[in-house]
């Protein structure tokens, strides 16, 4: 049963990380790019580490897997921050929809 | 579920050769930018997916340092790198 679970969690990790690819690939410009990649990305990597921390041997390494999630959604929020802070800070003008 | 770790880890790198061409692409630094944090979050999940399927309990370190470095690689390319050159 639990094995179940933890490939249903791998297989729509999978897909969220696949929907953050594509949405870096086809958004017009960087702010939108930036929410692509901070979300769906870190969405599927959530799964993912879920799925495998049910698999894991002990409470630790299950925990251990974890804790690469909160790391990684702190990291990716300041990132984003600091990346659309600059862009803005530089003129990027964001995209709309009658401009282009 | 070794087969399916290995299948989930080679569709992410799928992924990763497909962000490789958009990056060759990629009109303005700040876009390529965004595909070497993608390189960091995709390849946590690789080589997490990886130390389980091989019994390689090491390479959960691994993933944990590469998040690191994609974080401080962002901010260095912020406060150092991106000048604005002229694209965009």
């Amino acid at each position: 049963m639990i094995e179940w679970i933890s490939a249903a969690l791998l297989i729509v990790g999978a897909f969220f990380y696949a929907a953050g690819t594509l949405g870096l690939l086809r958004f017009p410009d960087v702010y939108s790019r930036l929410h692509a990649l901070a979300k769906a990305d870190n969405l599927g990597m959530g799964f993912v580490l879920l799925g495998l921390a049910l698999q894991a041997e002990s409470i630790a390494a299950g925990l251990k897997l974890l804790l690469i999630w909160p790391l990684a959604l702190a990291a990716s929020a300041g990132v984003s921050y600091a990346i659309a802070r600059r862009a803005d800070s530089l003129g990027v003008k964001p995209w709309r929809k009658d401009s282009s | 579920m070794n087969g399916l770790d290995l299948a989930v880890a080679l569709f992410l790198l799928g992924n990763l050769v497909v962000a490789l061409l958009a990056a060759a692409r990629g009109p303005t630094a700040a876009d390529r930018m965004l595909i070497a944090l993608l390189f960091g979050s995709t390849g946590t999940g690789i080589l997490v997916l990886l130390a389980q399927a091989m019994n390689m309990p090491s390479l959960v370190d691994v993933a944990l340092v590469l998040a690191l470095l994609a974080a401080i690689g962002g901010i260095a390319f912020v406060k150092r790198a991106w000048q604005g050159d002229g694209h965009d």
